[in-house]
């Protein structure tokens, strides 16, 4: 385990028990996510990530294996870790601001209204503070989420396809948001999330999950600084590294240029622990001739 | 208000006391609603009208706080544990079926006549749906306001007081307009056997007395009015911002 490992998740494995019978949801997952790194867990739906992401956050618990913490064991949610879903959970009962002050019900009042008038403005809901929840917006009610979890000054922030629900444009807008408040306020951060686009755009490093039983297929750094710029050659290589990770893909003829493309995309590269698509690493394609693969409308940055 | 829309409502009124009207002519026993508007006019005078309408709203009030008490921590609690639900709903679902009205020979035996058997009459009206309310309102609070409530370290009580009793508040509610809207035909029932005060002695009295239909229609028109009266003071809670989410705006 490296020294400034903040999360260790290790050989974790669960089955669920349904009326047809067991299924594997995750088998022999380990890994580890140094302090402030933005972690994205990407792959198929059922492939347990967020099952995962739940164990993380102390919802639920591994068969075997065990997810650590600063050093401790998560066994119960609490607000260390904050989780962030795309369903939302802002209680439609209390105003924008009796919402940011759920988490933090301890604090002396004067601190409570402090922190929530810095939050209120970090998300943009500045005129807000008095407004129900249904009389707010998709994208809006997100920003209410997200700034009642770092009330609660939470070390990690975990989110299940926090976005998932919004329109796409929204999308795109939240992630910038994000990216934003996370340059103000460092956290570590681990995204569940099956759109390659917002893993490639937020994080640090990718771990593709294998279809059922979810094991770690391959872990992918993505080594471009921020303002990330999504059409960039660099970034639609390793877009089309994970989509034929992901199987999605698949290319007739290797490509040299693609090759050529992508020998520093990935350090500290891992086995492929499950030979599930045929293409491998050789089925990748010249991001260069491949123009029209390049995201369109995501070139705002 | 614009008129467009309380002026269907007055009409369909209207055509009602039309018809009412219309079929009084003639008879000697059925009152016009002239002949009503006056006996009201009595009933004010002399001040037994509001003396009755206090003592059937006093009656109501008692029986229906006093459910309330209890139906609303019962049913939560059998919302949220299924061991109670299973303990508790078949004893619950078996009595519910039964009228209150049915209750008044049982009432008067228990309780005598006195104020007492009505109101034991209006708990029994009222606790049923609002138990049946609130357990099916706390089973169905979603579980993601209880889990981000857990996130953040509440839980026991506080979590009840903060999030479930909110959540399931929508349901409790309707619950307790069902309730109300219950205990007002009830009290009207059981103040016509098991005591002397009330609208619905007021009118049984009207007619054993001397045949008084214009007083017996009066007692009638007033209840109504009383019931419409008491569902808007519901509808005002379901207006409240801290529901509002659940009904729709």
């Amino acid at each position: 385990m490296a020294p400034d490992a903040k999360i260790v998740v290790r050989d974790v494995a669960k089955t669920f028990r349904t009326a047809r019978g067991a299924v594997k949801a995750l088998e022999g997952i380990s890994f580890e996510v140094r302090e402030s790194e933005f972690v994205a867990l990407v792959g198929p739906s059922g492939c347990g990530k967020s099952t995962l992401l739940n164990m993380l956050a102390g919802f639920d618990r591994p068969d075997t294996g065990e997810a650590v913490v600063d050093g401790r064991p998560v066994l119960v949610p609490s607000r260390k870790g904050v989780l962030i879903t795309q369903r939302g959970s802002v209680f439609p009962w209390m105003t924008v601001e009796r919402n940011l002050g759920f988490g933090v019900d301890g604090l002396p009042e004067a601190e409570q209204d402090r922190l929530c008038r810095h939050y209120i403005e970090l998300v943009g809901l500045q005129g807000f503070e008095n407004a129900y929840p249904h009389e707010l917006s998709g994208g809006m009610l997100q920003r209410v989420e997200v700034a009642r979890a770092l009330m609660a000054k939470p070390e990690v922030l975990y989110m299940d396809e926090p976005f998932a629900a919004l329109d796409a444009l929204t999308r795109l807008r939240m992630r910038e948001e994000l990216l934003r408040i996370l340059q103000r306020e460092r956290h570590t951060c681990i995204l569940v999330t099956h759109d390659v686009e917002e893993a490639l755009h937020l994080a640090d490093r990718i771990l593709v999950i294998s279809p059922r039983p979810g094991r770690i297929q391959r872990t992918v750094e993505v080594d471009v600084p921020h303002p990330r710029r999504l059409s960039s050659i660099r970034l639609v290589a390793l877009r089309e590294l994970v989509l034929a990770e992901l199987g999605v893909t698949s290319y007739p003829e290797p490509s040299a240029h693609g090759a050529a493309a992508m020998p520093a995309s990935v350090p500290g590269q891992q086995k492929v622990t499950s030979g599930s698509n045929g293409n491998g690493l050789h089925g990748l394609p010249s991001p260069l001739l491949d123009a029209k693969k390049t995201p369109i409308g995501t070139e705002s940055s | 208000m614009r008129p467009s829309r309380f002026l269907p409502a007055l009409g369909i009124l209207a055509v009602l006391v039309a018809l009412w009207w219309v079929s009084a002519i003639g008879s000697m026993i059925f009152p016009t609603p002239l002949a009503v508007l006056k006996a009201i006019g009595e009933l004010l005078r002399t001040g037994t009208l509001m003396q009755h309408v206090y003592a059937s709203l006093f009656r109501v009030t008692i029986g229906y706080l006093g459910a309330l008490a209890l139906a609303i921590p019962l049913g939560s609690m059998m919302g949220w544990f299924p061991r109670w639900f299973r303990a508790i709903n078949p004893a619950v679902q078996m009595l519910r079926p039964i009228s209150p009205i049915a209750w008044i020979p049982l009432a008067i035996l228990w309780f005598g006549v006195g104020d007492a058997s009505p109101t034991f009459l209006i708990f029994l009206a009222t606790f049923f749906p609002v138990v049946v309310a609130t357990a099916s309102g706390v089973h169905m609070v979603e579980q993601q306001y209880v889990r981000a409530a857990r996130n953040f370290g509440v839980n026991g009580f506080t979590l009840y007081r903060r999030v479930i009793f909110p959540a399931a508040l929508p349901n409790i509610i309707t619950g307790m307009r069902v309730g109300l809207g219950v205990a007002w035909l009830v009290v009207v029932a059981a103040e016509m056997v098991a005591i002397n005060s009330g609208l619905g002695y007021l009118i049984i009295d009207a007619r054993n007395a001397g045949s008084r239909y214009d007083l017996v229609v009066a007692g009638m028109v007033i209840i109504g009015l009383i019931g419409f009266g008491l569902d808007g003071v519901m509808r005002k809670l379901e207006h409240l911002e801290e529901v509002r989410w659940r009904y729709g705006t």
